[in-house]
């Protein structure tokens, strides 16, 4: 390798060291970028027209703001306190039980094309937490730290972990029309976007299987955090 | 055609949200950061909501230098711990939960409601010459008309007005803080590293460690390469066609014949166990942590790293066999 194979590596060390440091992650990312940018010869003029075309291509990654209004307008009359006290009048229902029936449920409305039932800011915050949150205090009493710390972000990841498997199965999602999209490019031809989603059915499957075993196991763990550190 | 819901529209209301918002944050003496904070939203308000005009009035090459210097500064004073927050009055919503019961479910579940209904129902549907969406971002503009109808409805369940629910949103934006603008900045390093050409530089590696063609050992490699590149750039789309291209076309299956839909379908999946454990997937891991409030910056990605391991050894094994079935 030779020099300029090697410097337009430069962003990679340096956005580790930052987060490493733990210095602000907008500062890492936009130093690693004009750090980049500078070192394969963009000129600093340019390098901030590339930084000001890619932000406006970026966008849509602003869009779950406008969501924000109306989750915060319903909390403050009392959503959160509804989802908790809906969910424990269900002697049967437990933390574990629900993210389980919603990990389960998040992954197949995904696979079937449905990715909007769900996301993070309409559905984990809003809703799953705080029925989390009441299933588990109906259980056990006030939850210590860890328990919620525990339970919130088990919800994000399951949320996550749902998505990411269930979605590429489903013919019209975007990744799959990307790979399809790839291999006509480079010259395969004969597959078609339905044998793609076929072969990420077995993942999918290993997915739910490998996840729902850890989210049958949060139960206990909210049980142990209690004894240890004292619930009631 | 020209349309009527268009995804640069929403981002003007997203704009015009964040400025509102800013100038209430100036106003709030409880913040002990209150100018640098309104200066870092008023900032990303200004990039939202007058970049056409700015590409009007001086031209795209000017206007994108401006933008990008107001987004490197907005980065310099989120790094000078310039963004703070300042205090909420507690919520007590127990009374208003008891009068309003479920109905205060009916907003939120009319989101994805709404949603499918306009990206299906509604998609290339046009009223006098002018489409309601934008065919080429329906489930942008679908999203956006969700979030409206939401608004709505949550106004007329609760009797609350759109100003209240303004002054909530800054409450949220206050909570999350700088990480809500994190997808973005990552969005314009992914640009810089494809300007750079870095996937080239990361591809020339990855073919220097595989000086044996081996079956288990480039599967091995190729689902390696997808995790750690994703990883670095946030974002398995990046990765896969560097991976795929560099490694998997010319050596799995030009030269040992796997099939490529397994192929891909599994490599795209070994790249999402790096997007689980990666803070540079901010939307998914950063956003999120911040959003519900965890004391722990990466406590979503270490919720989620057994699995993301896990699936990515199932994954090799996945693809060492169904690709070669």
């Amino acid at each position: 390798m030779i020099w300029a194979d090697i410097l337009p590596l430069i962003g990679v060390p340096l956005v580790v060291a930052g987060f490493a440091l733990r210095l602000n992650p907008l500062l890492v990312v936009v130093g690693a970028g004009v750090a980049t940018g500078l070192a394969v010869g963009i000129a600093p003029l340019d390098l901030l027209e590339l930084i000001g075309e890619k932000f406006v291509g970026a966008r849509s990654l602003a869009l779950f703001i406008l969501m924000l209004p109306v989750i915060g307008l319903l909390e403050r009359y009392g959503l959160r306190e509804q989802a908790a006290g809906w969910i424990a009048r269900f002697r049967n229902a437990s933390a574990g039980r629900i993210l389980m029936l919603y990990f389960v449920f998040r992954e197949i409305a995904a696979a079937i094309g449905l990715p909007s039932i769900g996301g993070q800011v309409s559905m984990v915050r809003p809703l799953l937490v705080p029925m989390l949150e009441g299933a588990a205090t109906a259980r056990l009493g006030t939850l210590p730290e860890r328990s919620v710390e525990r339970l919130r972000a088990s919800a994000a990841a399951a949320e996550n972990i749902g998505l990411f498997f269930g979605e590429d199965i489903f013919i019209a999602f975007g990744a799959v029309l990307l790979m399809d999209a790839f291999l006509r490019e480079n010259g395969i031809d004969g597959i078609d976007p339905l044998g793609i989603g076929l072969w990420a059915i077995p993942s999918a499957i290993a997915a739910l299987l490998i996840h729902g075993a850890r989210i049958s196991r949060l139960d206990a763990a909210i049980a142990r955090d209690v004894a240890e550190v004292g619930g009631k | 055609m020209s349309a009527l819901i268009t995804f640069e529209r929403l981002a003007g209301m997203i704009g015009l949200m964040i400025a509102v918002i800013a100038l209430a944050i100036l106003r709030d003496r409880s913040n002990p950061k209150r100018i640098t904070t309104a200066l870092f939203w008023g900032l990303i308000a200004y990039c939202l909501l007058f970049d056409q005009v700015t590409v009007d009035l001086w031209g795209k090459v000017a206007a994108h230098r401006i933008i990008g210097a107001a987004v490197v500064l907005v980065a310099v004073i989120a790094g000078l711990g310039g963004v703070g927050r300042g205090e909420a009055a507690p919520i007590d919503g127990r009374a208003s939960a008891a009068r309003l019961g479920g109905w205060l479910f009916v907003p939120s579940l009319s989101i994805p409601v709404v949603v499918i209904i306009c990206s299906v129902g509604l998609k290339g549907v046009s009223l006098g010459g002018i489409l309601l969406f934008d065919s080429s971002q329906v489930t942008l503009g679908a999203f956006g008309v969700a979030a409206i109808v939401a608004l709505a409805l949550a106004c007329w369940i609760t009797k609350g007005t759109p100003v209240e629910a303004l002054r909530e949103s800054r409450r949220l934006i206050d909570a999350v803080g700088w990480a809500a603008i994190l997808p973005m900045m990552l969005a314009i390093l992914g640009g810089v590293f494809a300007a750079a050409k870095t996937g080239d530089s990361i591809k020339l590696l990855t073919l220097m460690v595989a000086p044996e063609h081996q079956r288990l050992l480039i599967v091995a490699l190729y689902c390696t390469g997808m995790a750690v590149f994703t990883m670095i750039m946030g974002n398995a789309f990046a990765a896969f066609p560097v991976m795929t291209a560099g490694l998997a076309l010319p050596i799995l299956v030009k030269e040992m014949g796997a099939n490529p839909a397994p192929l891909v379908a599994i490599g795209m999946y070994a790249g999402y166990c790096g997007t689980l454990v990666t803070p540079m997937a901010a939307n998914f891991n950063m956003v999120p942590a911040a959003l519900l409030e965890l004391k722990d910056r990466y406590g979503v990605i270490r919720a989620q790293i057994p699995t993301a391991v896990a699936m990515f050894f199932v994954n090799i094994v996945l693809m060492y066999f169904l690709a070669f079935l």
